[in-house]
């Protein structure tokens, strides 16, 4: 009995010591971390891109590419890179200033200024769309204001449906990358090379075009590839802001897919916008490379002054008063208008009170139709509520295994590592696309399985989570697991002791990122959610395209909520200074 | 006792330790000394079992623990950049590997207190160690490292990060905790005076090999080799070639020198290089067999002393000697060596 049981013992000891060397080979370490990652990316994301490929050649939809209207492609391409362009050229002209009054000056406000460029990172599109509306829209301050002044029987402004509404939104959600990233890098440069170069002679224009701006240009052209691909792939601004004449690639294939059930139509698109968004995504990346070797962060202090008298003090003012009105206005109208009733509800005649009202956020939790397909607003918010927290819990346990993953030193994730990052560049429509074609059978028809969704949400959230958990993960330094172990801790304590409490920072910061970003999906959600499920944006999108002001006031009081919890978030994430938070 | 067995370890494809082999006893400090890059590190990370060597044994009285994980060697082993948990206090830090071993709150905190009387730090328990100074989180480490009592204790460089003083005067609080609690400890530097003031018995690594080993005035006495000779700066080194055994003379470009050695292997015509070191020149010239004339190249007050550098001729490196009186720079002065401080050494490969 003894002998066997000796035996036994040590058949397990052998066993453990035998699991214990093969866990120390980093490759066999890196395909551990990677098995469950790889195998959700694998099954939610490339099988639904593949599937998207496959259809072209199903012999199903009689498809040919030889009898393509190709003119159905190309006006959209051609739209969606014009728009894009010319978008990110305004950017351009209001962020560049922007970023070298951040980068060169203090001025009061400037920290207040600072956190509210945080705010656009992380505001979903349709709060956006209901800020702009409730400004220029309509029934918003603007329009309303002018009618009363004028007695006029008709909004004057019109801004909804308009190319310039689109243009609008872009800059106003894009100017603070410009601003974050080239003032970065700008406050980051030696002042010393410019003090050089004045010394050896040069006036300070020369200084700026010889010294300043060559270092600066890989962090431009890396903010401005950015920003043309976060306009390149804007679904919700241009939806919702530009109407039904302006169709982006994205707006096309979810009006191919969703309107005009020609999937085909839509895959042939969705591989198009895959194709661009690549590109840039390439383009991207590897300036992001060239400028980390650029810029070496020095003292920020030096070379920050006020402004002269003069001209100089006229510019500043003018730019600082410029960008709090870009970045507030829609947003406190927004808020403003929420609480103010302006114009009758649906059905009432006659004189109707006006003023403040906390009718909007009361009705939240009505049905008023009795419709089945209507919800009461605050199911859609505890949906979205529900949704976020399956994203969390997903995004953030893939993405500690994919940054345990990362941190093993094996060419396995030389190759690996780009799949993570590919979702980033893949649009939420291309993948919400994908899933409708996929996912349409049990057990995961979108019918029985609500969970696609979140499941959605988080491969669009687990590039972010990657970016921010990664970066973390690096910078603990390995001898203080070495001294755990050390001093008695088994390998799992030294991860619970050491790891787990130095990452919980960055952890709650993913928490926070994929929390937002699922609470704000539009794209995806339009594709999966179903009518008796709506998320928060969905709610808000068929609200505020419905007459009267009840379901206008309902909209925007929704959008506030959604405007609160993720300004709190942000507000949170910039509290902690991390590395690696800044995710551009 | 702890017994180093034929340790081999390749860094990048080179062999970084080939087959080092060494013993440490109880109660006994050793030093293990080495340029840096010359694997000290590695070799103390495998005893600590944070790294597998490639060949050889560690042995902990008598039983082989190559195997064993780090967790369950019971050693202790100070970080060269201290590796103190950020996101716990002092206290907590100390507190950790007794934790580890699931002892009792009480003894903890008491074992907690003793340890910050030890270090002199009463009053720290609950500061953040992100605040401490450099000797503060020095001294720190070491009570945690020393707080869980380990078999063994190992030291990688704990000075090193720090300035001159601060070294000297935490270097003599180190020996008198080692001598108080009376662990076997490996400690390791690349600073002779350090590895003078702490160790009972210096090791010396280099390529791979331990070169030489023994008590500290061993090395200073008997070098080995040039290499040794060469580390320790202890003094000037001449090559020659030998002419005659006994009395010994050798060739060199300071003329014909008569010298002694430590082994009478030395045969006529072997090459040898030969130690003059500065504090053995005698006061008189004229009293000494071997002399030596050349230029003052240079002089530097010492306090007791000058340290005059002397320009013989073009083959001959400076030459250091330490006089008691001043001389005029540019001025041609002869010094003496008798042929009992002329040590004569082996080449090493080179």
């Amino acid at each position: 009995m003894d002998r066997s049981l000796d035996g036994d013992h040590s058949g397990l000891s052998a066993l453990n010591s035998h699991l214990r060397s093969w866990f120390k080979n980093p490759t066999w370490r890196a395909v551990f971390f990677w098995s469950l990652p790889a195998a959700f990316l694998g099954y939610f994301f490339y099988q639904p891109l593949l599937a998207l490929f496959n259809l072209l050649v199903s012999p199903e939809w009689d498809f040919n590419l030889a009898t393509l209207n190709w003119g159905k492609l190309w006006d959209p391409l051609w739209f969606t890179i014009a728009q894009a362009s010319l978008s990110t050229l305004l950017t351009l002209i209001i962020g560049l200033p922007g970023a070298w009054l951040f980068a060169r000056f203090t001025f009061p406000g400037k920290k207040v200024l600072k956190l509210l460029t945080t705010l656009p990172f992380i505001l979903p599109t349709v709060v956006v769309a209901a800020g702009f509306n409730a400004l220029l829209g309509p029934r918003g301050w603007v329009n309303l204001g002018l009618m009363a002044l004028f007695n006029l029987n008709s909004p004057p402004v019109q801004f909804l449906n308009t190319f310039g509404a689109i243009l609008t939104a872009h800059v106003f959600y894009n100017t603070t990358i410009i601003i974050r990233v080239v003032s970065n890098a700008w406050s980051g440069q030696n002042i010393r090379l410019q003090h050089a170069a004045k010394v050896l002679g040069a006036s300070p224009w020369r200084t700026f075009r010889e010294v300043t701006l060559p270092l600066l240009r890989p962090s431009i052209l890396a903010a401005t590839l950015l920003v043309f691909l976060f306009n390149f792939t804007s679904f919700g601004v241009v939806l919702m802001l530009g109407g039904p004449r302006f169709a982006t690639l994205e707006v096309e294939i979810y009006i191919q897919a969703l309107h005009l059930l020609n999937l085909p139509l839509a895959s042939v698109l969705s591989i198009l916008q895959l194709i661009c968004t690549l590109i840039i995504t390439v383009g991207h990346n590897r300036l992001s490379g060239q400028r980390e070797l650029a810029v070496i962060p020095r003292s920020r202090k030096i070379g920050v002054r006020k402004p002269k008298r003069g001209l100089e003090r006229f510019v500043v003012i003018l730019l600082i008063i410029t960008l709090f009105t870009l970045l507030i206005s829609p947003l406190a109208a927004l808020a403003m208008r929420s609480f103010v009733k302006l114009e009758p509800n649906r059905g009432e005649r006659g004189d109707i009170q006006r003023g403040l009202t906390l009718q909007y956020y009361r009705e939240l939790g009505i049905n008023r139709r009795g419709s089945l397909f209507y919800v009461p607003p605050i199911n859609a918010a505890w949906n979205s509520f529900l949704f976020a927290m399956i994203t969390i819990l997903i995004t953030v346990s893939l993405g500690i295994l994919v940054a345990y993953a990362l941190q093993q030193k094996t060419p396995l994730n030389n190759f690996l590592d780009p799949l993570v990052m590919l979702p980033l560049g893949a649009s939420a429509i291309t993948l919400g696309l994908g899933f409708i074609i996929v996912f349409n059978q049990p057990p995961f028809s979108n019918l029985e399985f609500p969970i696609l969704l979140p499941i959605a949400h988080s491969l669009v959230a687990l590039p972010f989570v990657v970016r921010t958990l990664g970066p973390a993960l690096q910078s603990v330094p390995s001898s203080l697991r070495n001294a755990a172990s050390v001093l008695g801790a088994p390998p799992l304590r030294v991860w619970r002791e050491v790891d787990l409490p130095l990452l919980a920072p960055s952890i709650l910061v993913s928490t926070i990122f994929a929390m937002t970003i699922s609470l704000g999906e539009f794209g995806a959600s339009t594709f999966l959610s179903r009518p008796e499920y709506p998320t928060l944006p969905i709610a808000i999108y068929r609200y505020i395209s419905q007459p009267g002001a009840l379901n206008y006031g309902q909209a925007l009081a929704m959008s506030t909520l959604l405007m609160l919890v993720c300004a709190g978030g942000i507000l949170l994430i910039e509290r902690l200074q991390l590395p690696g938070k800044d995710l551009f | 006792m702890l017994i180093v067995k034929n340790i081999e370890k390749n860094y990048e494809g080179h062999p970084l330790l080939r087959k080092v082999s060494f013993q440490v006893g109880e109660d006994e400090t050793v030093c293990l000394l080495g340029p840096s890059g010359s694997g000290k590190s590695t070799l103390l990370r495998i005893i600590a079992g944070l790294e597998d060597a490639e060949g050889g044994q560690v042995l902990w009285n008598g039983e082989d623990i190559s195997r064993t994980p780090a967790h369950q060697r019971e050693f202790g082993l100070m970080f060269q950049d201290y590796a103190l948990f950020p996101h716990r206090n002092v206290a907590e830090n100390i507190a950790f590997g007794l934790r580890m071993q699931n002892q009792p709150k009480d003894k903890i905190q008491e074992r907690v207190k003793t340890a910050l009387e030890t270090i002199n730090m009463p009053g720290f328990a609950n500061r953040k160690v992100t605040e401490l100074s450099g000797g503060e989180q020095q001294r720190v480490a070491l009570a945690r490292a020393l707080a869980p009592e380990p078999r063994l204790l190992m030291l990688d460089e704990p000075l090193g990060a720090l300035d001159r003083t601060l070294r000297e005067q935490l270097s003599r609080e180190l020996r008198r905790i080692l001598r108080e609690t009376e662990v076997p400890a490996i400690y390791v530097t690349h600073d002779q005076e350090e590895a003078y003031a702490i160790a009972d018995r210096l090791l010396l690594l280099h390529d791979g090999v331990i070169l030489q080993s023994g008590k500290p005035h061993e090395f200073y006495h008997h070098p080995r080799n040039v290499w040794v000779a060469e580390f320790f700066g202890l003094g000037n080194l001449v090559r020659g070639i030998v002419t005659d055994q006994s009395p010994l003379k050798v060739e060199t470009p300071l003329g014909f020198v008569l010298a002694s050695c430590d082994s009478g292997t030395l045969k006529k015509g072997q090459t040898t290089t030969l130690l003059f070191r500065p504090t053995q020149a005698c006061q008189n010239a004229g009293d000494c067999s071997n002399r030596i004339t050349g230029e003052v190249f240079d002089q530097v007050f010492q306090g007791e002393n000058y340290r005059v550098t002397i320009k013989i001729n073009e083959e001959v490196p400076l030459f250091n000697v330490l006089l008691p009186e001043p001389v005029q720079i540019g001025e041609e002065i002869t010094v003496g060596y008798k042929p009992g401080d002329v040590l004569c050494l082996e080449n090493g490969k080179d």
